[in-house]
Formats: C-alpha cells, structure tokens, sequence
C-alpha cells in the first residue's frame, strides 16, 4: 500500500512540497483536502523535499491535506469508444458519459524518429483560396493560426476541420470561453462531425494546471489513433493560454524567466507539443492546426514568435481574412508541384503584384497622383481582396486559379505581370 | 568504477553527490532500472555534481545511482561516416528505427561507426617512418574518395611507426599500426578513433587566411555577399523570411567535397526532406548520389534539449575530422539560436545569473569560440583542407539586435541578413541587399561590383524619396535610376529555387550574365516618359527572367541574348 503523507511544508500557488522518500520524478500523487480530491504531478526532487503540481490548483489545500504517491504517470484511457466524447483537462468525462478506464496510455511520449518519417505529400483541401492557392495546407503539417482576440479563429478552425477529409478530429481546448467549447461541440455534431470527434476541454473556469495536461492528451489520443491508420487531426486553441499557464508555474516555482516572464524552457515546452504531427512510414498520420492569439497583434510577442520558429508556416488572420503577408505555409511546395502547372506561378506573382499594390495605396494616400500603373494596380487589389481573400469564399483550387488569371488579364498586359512567356502563352485568357 | 547518488532532479539536471574525484564535462549515466541515461557534468560545487542528462528524466528518483565514466563527451571518427544520418549524440538514427520502430528509445545508443563493415585498408607508411599526430598511416576507399587513416589526435610530440600492417580488409576497431612515443610508449592506431567534441582537433602545421572564394550558385551570394573557403558567415532572419530553404539549397549546390548538416532544435518536417531526398539527387561534381559527400546532424526541436546543445560540437567535430584529410569542408549548422537557447535553458536551472535577454553571460565567448573552429589550415603533409561554417540565427521577434546575432555579427566573416520585407514581396533569397555585408572577395569584376553596388543603393534612395515627393516629382533620370536597380533586383538577386536552371548558377555564368547586365546599367537609356520607361522595363525583365531559365551556353541562350541586345539598343541615348 502506498503510503500517506499529510505534513504540507510549502503551498505556493499551484505548486506544494512534502517531505517523501522513494518518489519518482514525473510520478502522479493524488491530494485530498476539505475541497476535494485531485491529481498532482511530481515536477522537482531535491533531496526529501518533493514538490507537486496540483492539477486543481493550491487553492483549499491545507498543511495537512493528504498526499498519496500512485507509482505512475499520467495516463489516458484509450478506445474507439472515446469517440463523440468530451473530456475535461485531466481526462475525466464532461458530457454524461460513462468514465472510461480500459487500456489506459502514457502521455508526453518519447519523440518520433526522424527516420521513420515521410515526406509530408498529401494536401488538404479547404476551399478557402488564400489557404489553397497561397498556402497550402498539407497532411501531417503542424500549423498555427495567428490571430487577435476578436477575430473568428475558431469559426475558421472549425470550418477547416469539418472540410478536411480526415478519420478523426481531435479538439484540444484550453482556456476556452465556455461558449466557445460549446460553440465546437454543436458545429460539430450539426454537420455530422461529433461522432468521430474526441474533446479535449479545459475553460477559463477551471483550474489552470489542467490546461497543461491538454496538448499532451490530446496528442496522446491523436497519436494512438494515427498507429491503426488514422488520418488523425488535432485542433488546439488556444496555445497562448497554454503558456501562460506555464509561465503562472514557473514564476511559482521561482525559475528564473526568460522573455517576458515565460520559462526559459517556452521553446523545448511547445515544440514537443508540435512536433508530434507526423506522417508515419506505413501507417496513419497527424496534421496539427492551433490557434495563437497574439496580445496586442504583435507577432514578436515570445508565443507567437517561438511557434513561428517551430511550427510549418502560420495563418496569421487580420480584419476577418488571411492576409498573405505574414501568411505562409513552409510544406506547400510538397504538394503544389502536382496541382497544376500555373500553381507556383500564380501564387508567386498575384502576391507580388498585392505587394505593389500596397504600396500604390500608401501613394494614394499622400495625395499623389496615380500613374497609368498605379490605377492597373488599384484595380487588382481590390479586385483580389474582394474575389479572393474574403473568408465567404469557397471554391475548389481550380476554380480559384482560373479566377486568378481571369483577375490578371483583366488588369495587366502579360508582360507586366513578370510571368514567364511559356506560362502566359499557355494560361492568359483568350478572348 | 566511480559512482554518485542523485541528490536532486529539476527537469534534465540532475544534482548528483560523489565521492571520488569527477572531470568537468565528463560522461555519467544516470541508471533507471535496465535503462542508463547519458548525461554530462556541467558544474561541481562542493560534494555535488550537476549534470544535463540528453534524455528525458522521468522515473529517475533520489538515491539512484550515477556512473562516471572518466571520458569527456566525444565522437567516433573513421570510415562509414558519410551518408550517415545521426542525432546530437552521434547515435544513427535510421539503425535506430530498425531496432525501436517509430519512437525514439530512452537510453538507447548504438555504435556510430558499424563495427562488421570491413574496410580495404591500404598502408602509406612504413615501420621506422617518423610521424606525428594526424600523419597519415594509410588509406581506405570510402565513396567518392580515400579516407586518410591518420596517427590518433590526442598523441603528443614525435613518434615512430613500428608496425604497419599489410594491405587488406580491416573492422574499424582493429589496429592497423603501432607507434612509439618518445618515452618508448606503444600506441595502436586503428581505422577509428575517439575525440571530445567539446575541443577542437589542432593536428594541422598553420592556420591560414580564408581567401578562396566558395561558390554557392546563388547569385546574391557568390557576386554580392560572397563567402570563403574556411571562412564564416550567418544568416540571420526572422520566421517565414527563407533561412531553410537557403541552406537547403546551398547543402545542394555548394561547391565543396563534404557537407555537414547539424540541425539543432530544428522542424523534423524540414530534416527529413533532407533525408530523404538526399539519396535520390545527384552530386553536380561526381555524378553520385549527394548523399554520399553528406552527413546529417539531427536533433529535431522535440529531441531532449541537451543533445540539441551538443549537436553542433558533433557536427564541427566531424568537420574538423575531414578536414584533417585535407578536404573542404561545409557545416551549415541550423539554428545556432535554437542551440543558444539550449545554454539558456540549462543556465537558467543552474540558477546562473542571467545576462541579457536572460542568455548566459558567457554566450557570447561560446559563440565566438565555435565559429573560430572554422578556418583553412596547411597541414603536416603541404596539402590544405577547410572548414566553412554557415550558421543560421533565428532572432526572437525578428530584431538583429538581440543577443545572438550581435555575438554572431563580430566574429564572422560575412552577413546574410534576411528581411522580412523582401519576403512579403516574394523576393527571394530574401538577404537585404543593403544591410548585408561579406569581408570576402567576390567572383565577379571588383569594378562591376561597385556600380551594381551604386545603382542599388541610389535606387533604393529614389525610392525612399518618392514616396515622399511622389512619382511626379521625380525626376526621368532619377525614375530611371530607380527601375535599373528594380532590375538588376529582379533579374539577378532574386533566383528561382524551383526552377531547375534558375535553381543554381554556376560562377562562369554569373560572371557572363553580370557583366552583361552592368553593362546595360551603364548605358544611358532615353524615353519619351515614365510610363514609357517602366513599360520598357517591365519587357526586359520578362525576357531576361526567361534568360535565366535557359541552359547556359545553349543556342537558345544566345538567342535570348541578341533578343534583350535588340531590345536595349531600341532605347539606348547614343547622344
């Protein structure tokens, strides 16, 4: 039998220690007080002292709660009956489900050998031109949507999810707004998602070190999946809230911060997380799209700008569209090689003019007059904001690319565009 | 055998208590059960050693037990490293997944040099040659060349060879010759040795100066920004500007014999495109597979962050080992940030007092002294070999004037900054044309150079003052001015990486096609107006764009020639 502590040295936040023999590092401890039962996982050793995350939080814990050591990690239940389910934070059901405890699964797993991945090669359609023409969304890519508060970055996850040809979906939600997680859970099931859908759900109510189990959860579940062959996709929003719940524990413990007050760890801590999208050799795959609010709508900000640095491209929505600058996705060339042979070109060159076009814009906005180029230019940005950037737009690849060309000559001559003469004599519209 | 008892675990540190004495940077190995986790000592206070473990700790208690092992963190060096593909620790990943599958193993480490692979060894020297460390004693064919067996690195003074074995197939662990010290001491040479990779191997007569010009078949780089054989240089730029896809292309094109590839904490999405493409292209030089004058370093940024730490001592290692061979040598190390902020990390459970933006104060000395392992040496034997080191600086937020870059900045040779500006407007390679520098000799005319140079800076200004005053209020000459070096922009510092001819050109091409176009740059051109002008540009960029995308030297190349001289000659003041 495991033995009982009940002597509290230190309750700081989140964080507790007790004076305990024989505890492993990582290993899972279960407090009870007045307040109620909950987990708590060993994040420190230092000599008998041992300190303790407590998932539900410090808060009710008194200096002679009881702590027992359980002899393991943290673990999920995995099965097909996960699916059409929702959980919270540490795994317990949210709906009124039956509690699941067969063949229980380690979280935070040991890291894919690179060798046994594949070049990612299958893209996923969307019907949103600025993602399929521009930027491409591809099986296995690990991909943040940048966004501000305010924006409809769950409407769009979610309308990517329920458009993606994928076996299973998998919701990790941290910190959500309660409507919100109700707002996935109903757009779900109404379009005949929910019931090969699993959620993940950590709200803005519950105790914050509950949303750090989220991520690794859901990976878990995703990656077990993608083993039978699944074509597994994980949607989590929003990793921002993910780090501060790191940086609310690592001030607790007094680490020393880095940037801005997050761990110097922020970078190892997430890029775990990302890097579990994967396409396995002969066998299922992983595609990971997370939402990144960006406080103030600054990308430099350490969240957004470390996910930049790990993740395969970024969506960075702005004013209810995906702008293209700031907007890329680093796998696409994987896939728009097969598309069609105007797909480089046209991605290329309609930004390159949106580009001019900007700053034709700047221009006309110190009052000088417009050249004969400058009005061409004016016509095509607005012509592609409204025929190609707007979010209600949903066609399929070709349609959007043909559209391309149709907005191009309608505007320029070809040689103004800087298309190569073989493309143009092959592609410019004839009328 | 030395052993500790672990005091304290706080992520990958472990604060062991030892008894007998311990080296700074030695080797231990944490045991869990069956499992021995690799681990370093990085500091000793009183009767506790700390060490980075490379794997993840979980499961590891107070009370258990550590093994020193008296060796520093090192790697193995001999034949059968080409092609290989390793993690920070010089473990071969793919052997690797054939044992453990998917996943990656705790405490699994297998030999980096196959130990049943025989060898034909041929010997170079004979019993009674005098030699010192890094002589060669004799030679193995290993891919596209032979690789030198040399006198082990770490043997001090003069020796004498005593024993040289016949000519025929060897193991790598098997000796192959015996020397003498001055103390009448015998040591083995075999076809593999072991170095730390903390110290750089020094078995050369001199250090040179990098003067040779290393032809990359970027434009931008090779004319603008060039960089030397055993030179250094960084490429410094926020997310999304094209810092990969630049390396990636250089790995392909770069003009060397070896290309090392240490990817520190970087996307596994990115490595395994190497690794698998790799095999499939073909080596432009030699005609075989690219992969057989490559090696990879890989430690993805989900692999535990010490290893990442130690991955680009591996990789220089390597480099340094071949270039003792008297080769050339590459090492693209990607990203030297993602290794910063591995000693940032580790400073910050040390509890150290951190420095700037929380770095280590002693980050900038650590830098310099990587980037000095670089250099073209004059070795024993009269030949030369070089390293080269091109290092990638991933800036938080974006701004070069973060710690990382700025210690990076003062101890290379050329800077290849990217700019988020150029990559929003699809100007690829994005390297800023007017804050980059290089300190090396370009391959292209010295005085051809200075005009590009001119033209570009004054167009920029132009454009910087029309914006202000507007196009109007520019003058024909300026305006002019400013389209040559949107020009010279579009046609030749911007290139094509998926276009298999605009993808890399070769130097006698860039040489040609340069002075063709400074040629034009010099001609005074005359036009009824600006719309005029810019109409007349906007074909020539076309026509020279297809230009680019020609065999060179072909008939249709110089067909597209006459065509631009038409063009130019239709325009041209001859007043």
């Amino acid at each position: 039998m495991h033995k009982v502590y009940h002597r509290i040295e230190q309750i700081a936040g989140n964080v507790i220690v007790v004076s305990a023999e024989d505890v492993v590092y990582g290993e899972l401890a279960q407090v009870e007080s007045g307040f109620g039962t909950s987990l708590a996982q060993v994040i420190r050793l230092e000599n008998s002292r041992v300190y303790l995350q407590v998932f539900a939080g410090g808060r009710g814990v008194s200096t002679d709660s009881k702590v027992r050591f359980l002899g393991n990690t943290m673990q999920v239940p995995f099965s097909e009956n996960l699916m059409g389910r929702v959980f919270t934070g540490s795994g317990v059901p949210r709906d009124n489900g039956p509690v699941i405890t067969e063949n229980k699964i380690p979280i935070g797993g040991p890291s894919v050998n690179p060798a046994k991945r594949i070049i990612p090669r299958n893209m996923v359609r969307t019907g949103i031109p600025m993602i399929d023409v521009f930027n491409t969304l591809v099986e296995s890519q690990k991909l943040p949507i940048f966004s501000v508060a305010g924006e409809p970055y769950n409407e769009l996850l979610a309308r990517i999810a329920l458009q993606a040809e994928v076996d299973v979906i998998i919701l990790g939600g941290m910190g959500l707004k309660h409507d919100d997680y109700l707002y996935f859970r109903d757009f779900l099931e109404e379009n005949g998602a929910l019931s090969r859908s699993v959620l993940y759900v950590h709200t803005a109510a519950d105790p914050t070190v509950e949303c750090l189990l989220v991520p690794d959860i859901a990976l878990a579940t995703a990656e077990k999946f993608a083993l039978q062959d699944k074509r597994v996709l994980v949607l989590l929003t929003d990793m921002t809230n993910f780090a501060d719940s790191m940086k609310e524990v690592a001030i607790t413990m007094e680490q020393i911060p880095s940037n801005r007050g997050y761990p110097g760890d922020l970078y190892s801590q997430l890029a775990a997380r990302y890097e579990k999208a994967v396409d396995f050799e002969g066998s299922g795959s992983i595609t990971v799209l997370a939402v990144t609010t960006m406080p103030g709508d600054d990308v430099t900000h350490p969240v957004p700008d470390n996910t930049g640095y790990i993740t395969e491209g970024q969506f960075y929505l702005k004013n209810g569209r995906i702008e293209p600058f700031g907007s890329l996705s680093r796998l696409k060339q994987q896939v728009n090689n097969r598309t069609r042979d105007d797909h480089r070109t046209i991605m290329d060159t309609m930004i390159q003019l949106y580009a001019s076009y900007k700053e034709t814009l700047e221009k006309q906005s110190m009052g000088f007059r417009m050249s004969g180029w400058d009005t061409k230019l004016l016509k095509y940005g607005g012509r592609f904001e409204k025929e190609m950037m707007a979010l209600t737009v949903n066609i399929p690849l070709e349609e959007a690319l043909d559209l391309g060309w149709k907005i191009l000559a309608d505007c320029f001559e070809p040689q103004e565009t800087g298309i190569a003469s073989k493309l143009t004599d092959q592609f410019w519209p004839k009328d | 055998m030395n052993t500790g008892k672990i005091v304290g675990v706080n992520g990958n540190l472990l604060t062991v208590a030892f008894e007998n004495p311990v080296i700074q940077n030695e080797v231990g190995f944490a045991t869990l059960g069956e499992i021995r986790l690799k681990a370093e000592v990085i500091r000793v206070r009183g009767t506790n050693a700390e060490l980075q473990v490379f794997e993840d700790t979980v499961g590891l208690k107070v009370g258990d037990e550590v093994e020193f092992t008296g060796d520093l963190l090192s790697v193995e060096l001999g034949p059968g490293l080409l092609t290989q593909v390793f993690d920070g620790l010089q473990n071969p990943l793919p052997a690797l997944a054939e044992e453990c599958g998917f996943f990656l193993q705790r405490g699994k480490y297998l030999d980096p040099l196959p130990r049943e692979t025989k060898w034909a060894f041929t010997p170079t020297a004979k019993a009674g040659d005098s030699v010192v460390a890094g002589d060669t004693v004799g030679t193995v064919p290993e891919g596209i060349f032979d690789h030198k067996i040399m006198v082990p690195f770490r043997l001090q003074g003069r020796l004498t060879v005593k024993s040289v074995v016949a000519a025929g197939e060897y193991t790598v662990d098997q000796v192959v010759a015996v020397v003498t010290d001055d103390k009448g001491r015998d040591h083995d040479v075999k076809l593999m040795q072991v170095w730390p990779v903390k110290m750089p191997i020094k078995c050369y007569a001199e250090r040179l100066r990098p003067t040779e010009p290393l032809a990359t078949s970027q434009r931008i780089v090779d004319t603008f920004f060039p960089v030397a054989r055993g030179g250094t240089y960084c490429i410094p730029g926020p997310f999304g500007a094209g810092k990969t896809v630049l390396q990636q292309i250089t790995s392909r094109h770069a003009d060397v014999d070896v290309v090392i590839i240490a990817a520190c904490g970087e996307r596994a999405g990115e490595v395994v495109e190497t690794l698998r493409e790799f095999p499939e292209l073909t080596d432009p030089k030699t005609g075989k597979s690219l992969m057989e004058r490559t090696l990879i370093i890989c430690n993805t940024s989900s692999m535990p962050v010490a290893a990442r730490e130690a991955s680009v001592y591996t990789g220089v290692t390597l480099a340094e080992y071949y270039r003792q061979m008297g080769l050339d040598v590459l090492l693209l190390a990607d990203s030297t940030s993602r290794w910063a902020q591995a000693l940032r990390e580790m400073s910050g459970r040390l509890e150290e007092i951190p420095g700037e933006e929380a770095f280590p104060a002693y980050l900038e000395s650590v830098i310099a002294a990587f980037y000095e392992r670089g250099g073209v040496v004059r070795l024993h034997d009269g030949s030369t070999g070089s390293v080269t080191i091109g290092g990638t600086v991933s800036p938080a937020g974006g701004n070069f004037e973060e710690p990382v870059t700025q210690s990076t900045l003062k101890v290379v040779g050329a800077f290849h900054g990217l700019s988020r500006a150029r990559s929003d407007a699809r100007r690829f390679p994005a390297i800023d044309p007017l804050d980059s520098w290089s300190k090396y000799t370009s391959v292209v005319d010295d005085e051809e150079l200075t005009i590009a140079r001119r033209i570009l800076r004054e167009g920029s200004e132009v454009g910087q003052m029309m914006k202000v005053v507007g196009e109007e209020g520019t003058s024909i000459e300026d305006f002019i001015v400013y389209l040559k070096s949107e020009y010279l922009d579009s046609v030749y510092l911007q290139q094509n990486a998926f276009n298999d001819v605009d993808a890399a050109t070769p130097v006698d091409r860039q040489r040609h096609v340069f002075g063709y176009i400074v040629h034009f740059l010099k001609t005074k051109l005359k036009f009824e107006d600006k719309d005029a002008a810019r109409g007349f540009f906007q074909t020539l960029t076309q026509a020279t764009r297809d230009w680019n995308q020609i065999t060179f030297d072909s008939d249709e190349f110089k067909k597209q020639e006459e065509q631009l001289d038409h063009q130019i000659a239709e325009v041209t003041d001859y007043a």
